[in-house]
């Protein structure tokens, strides 16, 4: 029986458990147009990839708690000191200190706004989301960039008030655990597993 | 707020002159069920050794390092597939080095050639690009490209490019374009005249006779974009040769083939556009530090400079290209260029990015029949015409090869060879595409100077590639 791949780390090494790839036979490609004749093969494959967040995985795991952290330099002899970032930042661009983490979850329910957005009918293999995607890119106050997520409730438009929402029921610990909805939406609307 | 310092504003500067002396491409198309790379591969070194009137062999003797540009290994399921290239080429043992650099690759991969030319590394070296993406179906493509984008924090979110790229297009649309369906009409000509371009092309992948109303007309990719707004998704490669003086004299000596001076430089900005900082507009030699005072009064929301509407790294591009060869308006100094235009959309913007037109004007370029081979207002020949390949909506967008595909049509114009390199009978019969009853001579007459410009996904990497004719040269010391 074949169970999905999982890790976890003991003495800093990867310890692995179940499948992480799994066997699919080739297929030869062949020429309706010309007697069959043999073109080529398939060359199936399914692995799994075993990766490490380092520094951001705080970022991560405090969306699974409902909070949204962000990056602030705090180096005095800094010439951008007190710029804050999100996406998290590890490192300052600009003195490549490390950079103190902060909570940014009150600065974006009472702030966050649509800086721009797009509807997207169509996904790439692999996609978790419903679609159409509504991408949304979204402003802060006294934040120095603009984050892009996406929006489960309500119709996207520019300076359109929204705030987060965590999936804190089944987190997948990706930065699909963090979604926005319309300022105004009530718990009963959220999807599955969110909350505000 | 980025600034730069003065050491990183310097005007790069090539230790000795460099030129291109030849090019050659293969065919474009979206597969080649029965053709291998490296076939495609020798298809454009071959063509670049006829148009010198040598052999191949003679013209490998020539060449002493190679610079290859294929940007993704996992759509060909290949690692060092620059190695398997060299050696079907019968390269070894010179050096060799592959380029990655998203959609820019072809660019970067000259301008890594120009360099190792003009420090005295090599008198001679290839540059050759190729892509092949046809080996996987179109959705699990989708998600290899998305794989350009940030893993963590952009690529789950339905590991679709194109949305990431469309927001970017939307800001533009609504602040630049002010939504307007005269905007929108301006946008869906680009592609009337990129697949009708592409008609008189024979490497050419897309052509197609349609109408602005059938632009507007196909399915929605991502509003306001359509299918025939998007660039095409294809394989095929491109190469050219670039050496210096001596060699470049020797190598065309039989041929109709002119040694063309070539700069290029590079640019980048980050990988998210999430991450882009608000800065002052660095300036071309054509613009005024005046000129964008009042440009969020005119474009309420367009003060943010690169915001989302811009291209720093295009910018920086023509900055250091400019500089370099001695241009201070494109549209004056330039006779052809060819663009980046992944979507009808970033046309327009890199149109403003750099600098042939302002900011917040680049649909005027367009509108005033500049672009074109013939001005359809007037009948008189285009101010500067752009994309006459078809481009990357027309004629192809194999990844690795766009970029010296560009430089190669730059190059047929300024060598006066345009008409027979795409109109020779022989060619679209060896390609099994039928030449068009209407097939037109796209020769820009007199053409001495060009452009083309090399663009990585969201704007993470730009070249610029200028072309002249030696004998015209704008700067004597460039
Ligand atoms: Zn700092």
């Amino acid at each position: 029986m074949s169970m999905f791949g999982q890790v976890f780390v003991k003495n800093n090494q990867y310890k692995l458990k179940g499948d992480f790839h799994h066997l699919t036979p080739n297929m030869p490609i062949r020429n309706a147009d010309d007697d069959w004749k043999l073109l080529g093969v398939t060359n199936p494959r399914a692995m799994t990839y075993i990766h490490s967040y380092g520094g951001e995985a705080i970022f991560f795991e405090s969306l699974s708690k409902g909070k949204l952290l962000a990056t602030r330099c705090d180096n005095a002899e800094c010439g951008t000191t007190g710029s804050v970032y999100i996406p998290f930042r590890i490192c300052c661009p600009d003195c490549l200190s490390k950079m103190s983490v902060i909570d940014l979850t009150d600065v974006a329910k009472k702030s966050a706004t649509v800086h721009t957005f797009m509807e997207c009918a169509r996904s790439g293999a692999f996609n978790l989301l419903d679609k159409p995607i509504k991408f949304i890119n979204i402003e802060f106050d006294g934040v120095s960039t603009i984050l892009m997520s996406y929006l489960v409730v309500g119709t996207p438009r520019f300076g359109m008030r929204v705030v987060p929402i965590f999936k804190t029921t089944g987190p997948t610990y990706t930065i699909l655990d963090l979604a926005w909805v319309e300022e105004g939406t009530t718990a009963e609307q959220l999807p599955e597993g969110f909350g505000f | 707020m980025i600034t730069f310092s003065q050491q990183q504003l310097k005007i790069p500067r090539l230790q000795r002159p460099v030129y291109l002396v030849t090019a050659g491409q293969s065919k474009f198309d979206r597969a080649f069920p029965d053709k291998r790379t490296e076939e495609l591969c020798i298809d454009s070194f071959v063509m670049a050794a006829e148009l010198l009137d040598i052999s191949p062999a003679e013209l490998k003797s020539y060449i002493h390092s190679c610079y290859y540009g294929h940007f993704a290994d996992h759509f060909g399921d290949q690692l060092l597939g620059e190695s398997v290239i060299h050696d079907r080429l019968g390269l070894d043992p010179l050096g060799n080095v592959g380029v990655k650099t998203g959609g820019a690759t072809g660019g970067s991969t000259i301008w890594e050639g120009v360099k190792a030319v003009a420090s005295g590394y090599s008198d001679c070296v290839l540059a050759m690009g190729w892509e092949r993406m046809d080996e996987v179906p179109t959705d699990e493509g989708n998600f290899l490209i998305s794989c350009a984008a940030d893993k963590d924090w952009e690529a789950p979110l339905g590991h679709i490019y194109t949305g990431y790229y469309a927001v970017m297009a939307q800001r533009y649309w609504q602040i630049f374009g002010k939504s307007e369906e005269s905007f929108r009409r301006t946008l869906a000509e680009i592609a009337v005249k990129h697949h009708g371009y592409a008609r008189f092309n024979p490497f050419a992948q897309s052509p197609m006779d349609i109408t602005v109303d059938d632009v507007l007309n196909s399915p929605v990719v991502a509003y306001p974009l359509r299918a025939l707004d998007c660039c095409l998704m294809s394989v095929g490669a491109a190469c050219t040769i670039l050496c210096d003086e001596d060699t470049a004299v020797k190598l065309t000596r039989n041929s109709k083939n002119k040694p063309l001076r070539i700069w290029s430089a590079a640019g980048s900005h980050t990988l998210r556009p999430a991450d882009r900082l608000d800065m002052e507009i660095p300036l071309l030699p054509n613009e005024t530090p005046d000129q964008y005072k009042d440009l969020g009064e005119r474009f309420p929301g367009g003060d943010r400079y690169p915001g989302f509407t811009g291209f720093l790294a295009a910018r920086i591009a023509t900055y250091y290209g400019y500089g370099m060869a001695g241009i201070t308006d494109p549209t004056e100094d330039l006779d052809v260029v060819e663009l980046h235009d992944a979507f009808t959309i970033s046309d327009v913007q890199t149109y403003e990015d750099i600098g042939i037109r302002p900011y917040g004007e680049g649909r005027t370029y367009v509108e005033s029949g500049d672009c074109y081979h013939t001005n359809p207002h007037t009948g008189e020949p285009g101010k500067l015409p752009s994309n006459l390949s078809g481009g990357l909506i027309g004629c192809m967008h194999a990844v690795g090869a766009t970029g010296i595909m560009q430089t190669f049509e730059v190059a047929t114009h300024l060598w006066d060879r345009w008409e027979e390199l795409h109109g020779d009978e022989n060619l679209w019969k060896k390609f099994d595409r039928e030449k068009p009853k209407d097939w037109t001579n796209l020769q820009v007459k007199g053409a001495k100077r060009g452009l083309a410009i090399s663009h990585a996904g969201v704007g993470s990497h730009v070249t610029s590639t200028i072309l002249m004719d030696p004998d015209h040269l704008i700067k004597k010391d460039a």
